[in-house]
């Protein structure tokens, strides 16, 4: 502790924290044993953002995400959520934060609508002026979409039910700030779509999320900020549009001519189809330009992150043995 | 209401929704019913034997000092395993990821715990009641009894269940409470046992608990079957309280360290575990 007080001291005088900003993490640094885990993650988010925290297995996100949830200690850092440092919250703060837990089989002998009403107890007292907790037990049955089997034993639902009601566990204090590690493992496709509507409606009640996922179609989707960790930093950080611009990725031509199929890659759609026009104007159907998704956009960032440092290793390699 | 209260009567509807479903689940019922019915018919063999020197029958005297176990085993190791159970699936978890969580799960257990106790006894009374002679139920006694005997035994029971990591090895604190069991006079006057063992048995709480409810269940004469030809009511709660204050002391250290470190990797971790355990 002394070690984390030592580094937090002057952090803190020469950043002034944001008070605007729900989440404030300036130079997270993790270390397990002699591994360093997180090398300094820095990013905010401001009240009712949807922030996607992507990356490869293993790049740090969980750590991160229970260290902002107080589960974790970390190894140094300044950090604020809703303006407390989360290794410190007090109930108060915790009433104000939701958390979708992974679960498996805890609770397995309760009904959903009873655990739901249960668990809302605890957040009675928390409720303000603007905010009233709980939430109403049948209101949030219906929001997640368990209408049908709110007197169901959990024991008894299926994985993706059951992730539904752990959403629904993360939501019912109606928290200021939500993290979802992994929300959506093992929703099908129209579970996913009326998460993704709760989702939204969840940002437009002005609350801040944070989430991982490995869908990077849903990233896009939900998110209004991309955040790619790798080798434990912030490799890119801004919307969908923003990190393929950066990566100037090639977009993807796709044309019929005289009844044959051609498909070309460019970096500058807009003048290879005027070029095309110009050469072939009335032979041309069927076009379609595809810009690039964020799935190439990632790939394309995290190859260059780690081609990098592969070169930089073989540069470290080279004046070691010089 | 002050957040505590609210947590604190959230804890007890807790405990009284896990009663609830335990009574209503066949198989936990069943847990409960299966010793149930083997200490039925060990008393119902003990009841024409006489407790040495008296002419009292033996069965008769084994049905307090098992109700008096049942409080310890209910009080130590239904609570430890549950706790080591709902450790590794993320019941605890979710405790703390709630504002004062952790304290209404704690209410919680404690509720439920003395609620299943309480229940084990009767449904092991009732049925005796008609099958044995002799029992004459001082109530004050039996209530006070019973109240030390938890307080003793839950904070144990919280300490043991902390330091389990995995649920299949807190089956091991059976092993020691059985062998406590053979030497604290619980199916046996412990008059039997060689003096050095005695003196063991009487360091734990089994011996005091079996001790208690026989001076609640039992005629006075009886007392001069015991130790000392007392029911040394000061020695129970000596020794009961001593192990109070001792666990009391321990296990909100315990369960703090416990309950710092559990997070959602840590419970994934488990699982996976368990899971390969399955497979």
């Amino acid at each position: 502790m002394a070690v984390i007080d030592q580094a937090d001291a002057p952090a803190r005088e020469e950043l002034p924290v944001d008070e605007g900003n729900v989440l404030d993490v300036r130079d997270l640094r993790m270390r397990y044993g002699t591994k360093d885990v997180l090398t300094g993650v820095d990013f905010t988010a401001h009240p009712g953002e949807v922030v996607a925290l992507l990356g490869p297995n293993g790049a740090g996100k969980t750590t991160t995400i229970e260290i902002l949830e107080g589960f974790r200690m970390r190894s140094a850092g300044d950090i604020r959520v809703l303006g407390v440092d989360p290794a410190h919250g007090d109930e108060n703060w915790r009433a104000r934060v939701g958390v979708v837990l992974q679960s498996w089989r805890d609770h397995g002998k309760w009904r959903v609508r009873e655990l739901l009403a249960h668990l809302g107890l605890y957040y009675a007292p928390y409720s303000t002026d603007r905010i009233t907790r709980p939430w109403d037990t049948d209101e949030l049955v219906a929001a997640v979409g368990l209408t049908e089997h709110a007197d169901k034993k959990i024991s008894k639902l299926s994985g993706g039910q059951r992730r539904r009601l752990d959403v629904a566990i993360g939501i019912v204090g109606r928290p200021e700030l939500l993290f979802l590690d992994e929300p959506t493992a093992g929703f099908d496709p129209e579970a996913r779509r009326e998460f993704h509507d709760l989702v939204h409606r969840l940002a437009d009640a002005n609350t801040t999320i944070l989430l991982t996922t490995h869908d990077l179609d849903e990233a896009e989707k939900l998110a209004d900020r991309i955040l790619i960790l790798a080798g434990g930093s912030i490799i890119a950080n801004g919307s969908a549009d923003e990190l393929a611009r950066t990566m100037s990725t090639e977009a993807e031509v796709k044309w019929t001519l005289d009844g044959q199929r051609f498909v070309h890659s460019t970096s500058d759609a807009t003048e290879f189809v005027r070029q095309l026009f110009r050469d072939h104007d009335e032979g041309l159907s069927d076009l379609e330009v595809r810009r690039a998704s964020l799935e190439d956009t990632y790939m394309a960032m995290v190859h260059q992150f780690e081609a990098g440092r592969q070169a930089d290793a073989v540069r470290e390699f080279e004046v070691v043995t010089r | 209401m002050t957040p505590m209260m609210a947590a604190a009567s959230a804890g007890f509807a807790r405990g009284r929704t896990e009663v609830r479903q335990t009574l209503t689940n066949g198989q936990d019922l069943w847990n409960y019913a299966f010793p149930t019915l083997g200490f039925l018919i060990t008393m119902f063999f003990m009841k024409d034997a006489a407790v040495p020197g008296t002419n009292f029958s033996l069965g008769s005297r084994t049905l307090p000092s098992v109700l008096g176990m049942s409080i310890a085993f209910t009080g130590l190791v239904t609570l430890a395993m549950t706790l080591a159970v709902e450790r590794e699936d993320g019941t605890l978890l979710r405790a703390k990821a709630v504002p004062n969580g952790m304290f209404g799960y704690l209410v919680g257990k404690i509720v439920s715990m003395s609620g299943m106790a309480i229940a084990s006894m009767v449904i092991v009374l009732i049925p005796s009641l008609f099958m044995l002679d002799g029992i004459s139920i001082n109530w004050f006694t039996l209530a006070w009894v019973i109240v030390v005997g938890l307080v003793a035994t839950l904070p144990l029971g919280a300490v043991a269940g902390s330091m389990f990591t995995n649920p299949r090895n807190a089956g091991l604190i059976m092993l020691p409470m059985v062998g406590l069991t053979i030497i604290s006079g619980i199916f046996y006057p412990i008059s039997a046992m060689p003096e050095w063992l005695q003196g063991v048995a009487q360091v734990f709480p089994l011996y005091w608990l079996g001790l208690g409810m026989r001076s609640a269940m039992l005629p006075d004469g009886l007392a001069a079957a015991e130790l000392g030809e007392s029911w040394r009511h000061l020695e129970t709660i000596g020794v009961l309280g001593a192990w109070a204050a001792l666990g009391l002391l321990v296990a909100p250290m315990v369960m703090r360290r416990m309950a710092r470190r559990e997070s959602g990797s840590s419970v994934a971790e488990r699982r996976e575990r368990a899971l390969q355990r399955v497979q």
